[in-house]
């Protein structure tokens, strides 16, 4: 590989979800990462009730994850080959469940359920 | 892909985005010129560079000329004759690629006069040139094969998936039938130069892991025949090679070259240095001879002395410049040099070509330098591959070194070809990689 600059990557991103997807992933992760920050600050407190459900969510996050890459590439567990391949394997399991317990907690957090609707003002 | 990704990448911008102008700006300003420029080839070399070229030069007159309508990707063949793409993975419109601004003059090209420096197409078209680059890829000579025509393919336990995506999917509907009955499985190279020298061996270890999935292992008599006396080129791969042909049961017949085919009796004849023998086969694997496109030697651009049978154009092995007229250059498979017919070489050969040819405009000489860099993410099961990369001198090159081994097994490696190869090369023909 040549040249791997930040413009390269961008360049490969674009190609594999195409251009328009790509960036409505990025405005997307942005958005539920702002939306994240914005309810941490107006809370001023993590609220653990809240926190419980993005908690539990981890686990699917992470096999969610796992079997989209999986489904996506026609592999299997047992390719997992070296050590770079563990890596890799539990870096998207590890992105997979932070993802999804931003996600639920940020969620909770604007359009609450009905056990964590006040939990902000506790 | 997991959105946190994405954000990383996204906070990266910030950091990486004044590295990027920093670079940018180095070559923000375009050469002005009224050059004449002109591309014989519209694949991946002839492309990428069209699309660099444009954004280098201003005012030059750029010619790209070539008759397919369709751009092939070619990596992705092997994926198309073992069914885990569909043929129109490969194929897009050769047009979409181009850069504006530039002339696109779909004919075949007929000759090139040197001495005038002209190119005549066979419809009797002369174009002149200050500058030209020779990227017109190479031909499959199917007809040296006796008893092979291309209508075979498909039928008759017959595959060729290099001569393009819809024989690369008649490939498949042979190998598949292939791998559910069992058999023999004859799978052969030439004696030429060729691109892709591990599309081969690729083909192999697929087949033979879509079997044994099938759990057919035991049915199935694997045979790899090939006219050279090691498994590839560079000693230390053919080794790994010979070692995963070993645990897979894959057994081997060197310096073997297939010569005729049988269909009806399903029999290949292969010449081997004292005389012949034949094979009777389940299914074959035919990759012809590979040879320069006739007007390279017709029109003197081919070396006197080497490859005499294939007539690559005789250029520079650093600079891929013509030896004898430096107003001329060859890119991609058609370049006479030891290594570098994949994609992965083009990759790294088109910046080379733009550096020289955009100082030489200025008058300048240029400094970048192409070292055989070759890349093979060599599959050996559907599911992993060895991400294996080498130059000129059988050296290997890894990208990653300490990361991903060169010759080990990897899960990362298969992903790279599976998710993020075609990619890297769309975004090489845009000229942006």
């Amino acid at each position: 590989m040549k040249d791997l600059t930040f413009e390269t990557l961008l360049a490969v991103f674009e190609e594999i979800f195409g251009r328009s997807l790509f960036w409505v992933m990025v405005a997307a992760a942005v958005i539920v990462t702002l939306g994240y920050l914005y309810v941490l600050v107006r809370d001023r407190a993590v609220s653990w009730k809240k926190f419980l459900w993005a908690q539990l969510s981890m686990p699917v996050g992470a096999v969610l994850a796992v079997w989209f890459v999986m489904f996506m590439t026609d592999s299997r567990l047992v390719d997992l080959g070296g050590p770079i391949d563990l890596v890799v394997f539990l870096g998207i399991a590890v992105m997979g469940a932070v993802g999804m317990a931003i996600l639920v907690y940020t969620l909770e957090s604007l359009f609450g359920s009905k056990r964590t609707k006040n939990a902000s003002q506790k | 892909m997991d959105r946190r990704h994405f954000l990383k990448a996204a906070m990266l911008g910030g950091a990486a985005a004044s590295l990027v102008t920093k670079e940018a700006s180095a070559q923000s300003q375009p050469i002005q010129t009224s050059a004449r420029i002109v591309i014989i080839g519209a694949g991946a070399a002839g492309t990428a560079l069209a699309n660099r070229l444009v954004r280098r030069l201003e005012g030059a007159k750029i010619t790209i000329i070539d008759p397919r309508p369709d751009h092939l990707y070619q990596p992705g063949l092997s994926l198309v004759a073992t069914g885990l793409k569909p043929a129109k993975y490969v194929v897009s419109d050769t047009s979409a690629w181009l850069p504006g601004g530039i002339t696109h003059v779909t004919e075949k090209v007929a000759s090139v006069d040197a001495e005038t420096k002209t190119v005549s197409t066979e419809t009797g078209e002369t174009i002149a040139y200050d500058w030209l680059v020779v990227a017109p890829g190479l031909m499959l000579d199917h007809d040296a094969i006796d008893g092979f025509s291309l209508d075979m393919v498909g039928e008759n336990g017959i595959g060729a998936l290099y001569a393009g995506p819809d024989y690369a999917a008649r490939t498949w509907a042979a190998a598949s039938r292939f791998t559910e009955e069992g058999g023999t499985g004859l799978f052969t190279r030439p004696e030429t130069e060729m691109k892709c020298a591990g599309a081969p061996l690729k083909h192999t270890f697929l087949i033979d892991d879509i079997a044994r999935r099938a759990g057919n292992a035991g049915k199935m008599n694997m045979v790899y025949a090939a006219p050279q006396s090691s498994l590839f080129g560079v000693p230390i791969v053919a080794e790994k090679v010979r070692m995963l042909f070993e645990d897979r049961g894959v057994s081997t017949m060197m310096n073997r070259t297939l010569t005729a085919i049988d269909a009806s009796a399903k029999r290949a004849t292969f010449a081997n240095g004292t005389g012949t023998e034949t094979v009777d086969y389940d299914y074959i694997h035919i990759i012809p001879p590979q040879r320069a496109p006739e007007f390279v030697v017709q029109s003197g651009l081919a070396w006197a002395d080497k490859w005499t049978d294939q007539n690559w154009v005789e250029c520079d092995m650093q600079t891929l410049r013509h030896l004898r007229y430096p107003e001329i250059f060859a890119l991609g498979d058609v370049a006479g040099v030891p290594k570098g017919k994949t994609a992965a070489s083009v990759k790294w050969q088109v910046p080379v070509v733009e550096d020289h040819l955009v100082a030489a405009i200025q008058g300048l000489e240029g400094t970048e330098t192409y070292d055989g860099y070759t890349s093979c993410p060599l599959i050996t099961r559907i599911g992993r591959a060895m991400l294996v990369e080498f130059d000129y001198h059988d050296n290997l090159t890894p990208s990653f070194p300490g990361i991903i081994a060169p010759l080990e097994e990897l899960w990362i490696s298969w992903l790279m070809k599976e998710v993020a190869l075609k990619a890297t090369y769309n975004a090489m023909l845009r000229g942006k990689a």
